[in-house]
C-alpha cells in the first residue's frame, strides 16, 4: 500500500491517533510511519501492582537510582537507597560558592564562586533527543535554557597553525569550505570526474560548489564582500557616510588545512552535538534534586556499600557509615544495583562470573572539568563571543562560555578545561594548584584578559572524584560483543543500571533509559515469582 | 609577549604522539584534540599519566574503590601482566596502547619495575609489548 491510498492524511491520522489515544501511542504510530525514530523512548514506565510490602533496595543514587526509585514506589514497592556521599544525583552535580569538594589523594578545593555561579564538573549539555531526560524535566517542573553549542565567533586554535594564534570559527571554517569547493570545481572541469559523475549531475554540483563555496564568476575563492558575508569583514556595514563594508582576506588553502577545522566541523554534525541543546537554570544538579524532592526520604546517605549478597529469596547489602565506620546490613526482595563498574568491580558481589566479568571489562574515560570564575564577562564585552565553545588542541580542549546570565556586570564563571585523553591525564595527575596554573597557561593563548581578570577556580578531575574513580563508561566493540548482555542479563534478584549498562554511555539518557528498562525487567520477574 | 611565546613553546614542546580518538557517541570534550602529550621517557610517562590515579608516590588511592598501588607490587614480576593492563585496559583504567607507542610503553613499565621499591631489574622491550600487548580497541558505538 503506497502512502498515497491513506484517507485521511497522514497527518490528519497522527493527530486523530494523538487525541484519542495519547502521546504514547502517537509516538508508536510515528515510529511505525517512519518518523521520529530518534529515541527508544515511547513515554515513561507504566509498572503497577508489585505485591504488598515487596521490597527493592537501590544500590547509589545517582539518576540510574533515583529514577529506579521513584518509579518502583509509584508501582507500590517499598524502596530504599543506599548512597556513598552525602547527596542526591552522582554525576548530576553542580559546585558553588562555599561548596568544598576533595578529590582522592586528600587535596581539598573550596570554591569562592559568587552567588549564581557554577560549575557543571559532570554531564553539562542535554541533546533535544534525549527524551526520556527532557520527559523528567517537563514532569518535575525542571526549568531548561538553551546550551549554546555553536557559536561562529569563538574561536579554532592549534598551536602549530597561523602562527598560534586563535582564530574565528567562522573566518576558517569559510575558508576551508571555500577552497574545497573551488578544488571540486577544478577537478569536475578538468574531467577528473567524468568516470565517476554525469554530465548533469556535473552540472548540478558545479552550481552546489559555487554557491556552497561563496565561488567568484570564474569559479575561485577569492578575497571579496561576499565571502566576507560569510567569513566576516575587515570592516563591518554601518550606517552613514561610512557605512560601506570592505571585505577581509581570505586564508590560503596550506593555512587553513594547518588549523585542521574539519575537527570542529564534524564534530557539530555528530547526533549527540546537535542544536538545540539545553541546560536546566541554575545548574545541571536541579534535575537531582527535583527527583529527590520525590524520594529523599528513602535515601540512606554516606553508607558505603561493601558487599553484596542474595539468595533464593532476596538479597542482603552491607554498608559502612562513612563517618562512624558502623557497618548495617539493608535487606529485601530485590536489588537494583546502579554503583559505577569502576567501584562495583571491587565490591565482592554474589553473582554470576560473567556478570563480574561484564565490570572488568568496561574500561572509563575521564577529563578534567575546570570553573573559572572572572571579574567580568571579557569574552563577551571584549570579543562578542556569547556561550559555545573556543576549540585548542592543547590539553584544555576547550573553553566553554556560560549560557546564562548574559551582559550582567560582575564576576561570571566559564568552563576553562574539558581535558580528555592524555591532556586529562596530564592534568589529572598535578595537585590542584599546579592543574589551575596550568590550565590558565594554556587558556590566556587564547584570551589574553586572563590574568588581569582572573579571581578564583576549582577542577574537577574524574579520574580522582572519589565516589566514581573515573569519568564515564567506554566500551570497546569487542569487550561489548562479549561482556555486555552479560551485564545486563538479570542475575537472581539483581539487576544492573547506570550509563555504563546503556548504548548511551557518558549521557544522563544512557543512566535512565537503563534503569527503566532495569526495573521493567525486575517488576516482570516480581509479579512471576 | 614573553610569556605567550613562553607558554606556545611548551605547548608546542608537548605536542603530539597522535590525537587521542574518542567515540563521537559519547560527551567528548570537544573537537580541538585533545591532543595527545608527547612524554619520551618511562618517568615522563608515569608522571604524565599514571599518576593521575597511581598518585605520584606509586601507592595508589582510595575512595569508594581503590585505585591499586603499583609500589612494591609483586604482580610486576613478570612483565606480560602490566603489558596487557596498559594496552588492553582492565576494570577503570582505559588502554593506552592507541597513545602510547610500543616503545613507550616498554619505557613505563620498565620505569615501574625498577622505582617505587621495586626491583625488576631487566628491562622491558618494545618487542616484549608488540608480542604480549593488544593494538588499540576500536570503538564505534
Amino acid at each position: 500500500m503506497s502512502m498515497k491510498d491513506l484517507t485521511p492524511t497522514r497527518r490528519q491520522l497522527l493527530s486523530a491517533i494523538g487525541t484519542s489515544a495519547g502521546s504514547v501511542a502517537a509516538m508508536q504510530a510515528m515510529v511505525a510511519l517512519g518518523h521520529a525514530a530518534e529515541s527508544q523512548f515511547t513515554g515513561p514506565p507504566t509498572l503497577s501492582g508489585a505485591r504488598k510490602g515487596e521490597t527493592v533496595l537501590v544500590l547509589g543514587a545517582g539518576l540510574a537510582g533515583l529514577v529506579a526509585a521513584y518509579e518502583l514506589t509509584k508501582a507500590g514497592y517499598k524502596v530504599q537507597v543506599l548512597e556513598f556521599q552525602g547527596r542526591p544525583g552522582g554525576r548530576n552535580w553542580s559546585l558553588r560558592g562555599g561548596d568544598t569538594y576533595t578529590e582522592v589523594g586528600g587535596a581539598v578545593q573550596k570554591v569562592q564562586f559568587q552567588p549564581g555561579n557554577y560549575l557543571n564538573p559532570g554531564p553539562w549539555r542535554i541533546p533535544h533527543h534525549h527524551k526520556t531526560l527532557l520527559h523528567y524535566c517537563r514532569e518535575f517542573g525542571v526549568a531548561l535554557e538553551p546550551f549554546i553549542q555553536m557559536n561562529h565567533n569563538s574561536y579554532v586554535h592549534q598551536t602549530d597553525a597561523f602562527d598560534g594564534k586563535p582564530m574565528r570559527y567562522k573566518e576558517v571554517a569559510t575558508d576551508f569550505k571555500g577552497h574545497v569547493a573551488e578544488l571540486l570545481s577544478k577537478a569536475i572541469n578538468v574531467g577528473s570526474l567524468d568516470d565517476k559523475v554525469s554530465g548533469e549531475d556535473k552540472e548540478r554540483l558545479l552550481e552546489a560548489m559555487r554557491a556552497w563555496g561563496a565561488l567568484d564568476k570564474d569559479m575561485a575563492y577569492a578575497s571579496s564582500l561576499k565571502v566576507s558575508g560569510q567569513r566576516g569583514y575587515d570592516r563591518a556595514p554601518g550606517g552613514g557616510v561610512e557605512g560601506a563594508p570592505t571585505p577581509s582576506q581570505i586564508s590560503s588553502l596550506s593555512d587553513v588545512l594547518d588549523s585542521k577545522v574539519w575537527n570542529q566541523m564534524g564534530f557539530f554534525f555528530n547526533y549527540v552535538m546537535q542544536t538545540t541543546m539545553f541546560q536546566p537554570v541554575g545548574g545541571m544538579d536541579m534535575i537531582g534534586k527535583a527527583f529527590a524532592r520525590h524520594v529523599d526520604h528513602l535515601i540512606t546517605y554516606n553508607a558505603k556499600v561493601v558487599q553484596i549478597d542474595q539468595s533464593a529469596t532476596g538479597v542482603a547489602v552491607t554498608y559502612q557509615d562513612t563517618a562512624s565506620g558502623a557497618t548495617a546490613t539493608a535487606k529485601a526482595d530485590w536489588c537494583v544495583c546502579c554503583i559505577p563498574a569502576t567501584i562495583l568491580g571491587q565490591i565482592p558481589m554474589q553473582v554470576n562470573d560473567a556478570m563480574k566479568a561484564s565490570l572488568k571489562a568496561v574500561n572509563y574515560s575521564a577529563s578534567v572539568k575546570t570553573g573559572l570564575e572572572f571579574k567580568r564577562r571579557f569574552w563577551e564585552e571584549d570579543e562578542s563571543i556569547y556561550g559555545g565553545h573556543s576549540f585548542t588542541n592543547q590539553p584544555i580542549s576547550l573553553i566553554s562560555y556560560p549560557n546564562y546570565h548574559y551582559f550582567k556586570s560582575g564576576p561570571a564563571v566559564l568552563l576553562g578545561s574539558n581535558a580528555g585523553g592524555l591532556g586529562g591525564s596530564l592534568l589529572a595527575g598535578m595537585e590542584p594548584a599546579a592543574r589551575l596554573e596550568a590550565i590558565l597557561a594554556q587558556g590566556e593563548i587564547i584570551h589574553p584578559q586572563y590574568r588581569q581578570e582572573f579571581m578564583n577556580g576549582v577542577s574537577v578531575a574524574w579520574a580522582r572524584v572519589p565516589w566514581n574513580m573515573g569519568g564515564n563508561s567506554r566500551w570497546s566493540d569487542d569487550a561489548r560483543k562479549q561482556h555486555y548482555q552479560n551485564m545486563v542479563a538479570m542475575d537472581g534478584r539483581i539487576v544492573l543500571a547506570g550509563e555504563h549498562a546503556s548504548y548511551i554511555g557518558g549521557w544522563m539518557e544512557g543512566a535512565l533509559t537503563s534503569s527503566i528498562d532495569a526495573i521493567t525487567r525486575l517488576h516482570q520477574r516480581a509479579q512471576e515469582a | 609577549m614573553n610569556k605567550q611565546k613562553f607558554a606556545l613553546q611548551t605547548a608546542l614542546v608537548a605536542l603530539a604522539v597522535a590525537g587521542v580518538s574518542v567515540p563521537a557517541t559519547a560527551d567528548a570534550p570537544g573537537a580541538g584534540g585533545t591532543q595527545a602529550l608527547g612524554p619520551e621517557t618511562g618517568e615522563q610517562v608515569y608522571r604524565q599519566i599514571c599518576q593521575a590515579c597511581h598518585m605520584a608516590d606509586g601507592k595508589g588511592a582510595s575512595g569508594a574503590g581503590t585505585f591499586p598501588a603499583l609500589a612494591e607490587n609483586p604482580r610486576l614480576a613478570s612483565p606480560v601482566y602490566p603489558i596487557i593492563v596498559v594496552t588492553r585496559g582492565k576494570g577503570g583504567m582505559p588502554w593506552f596502547s592507541n597513545a602510547l607507542s610500543p616503545a613507550k610503553v616498554a619505557a613505563v613499565i620498565t620505569y615501574v619495575r625498577t622505582h617505587f621499591g621495586n626491583h625488576f631489574t631487566t628491562p622491558v622491550t618494545e618487542a616484549d609489548v608488540k608480542k604480549f600487548g593488544s593494538p588499540a580497541p576500536v570503538i564505534d558505538h
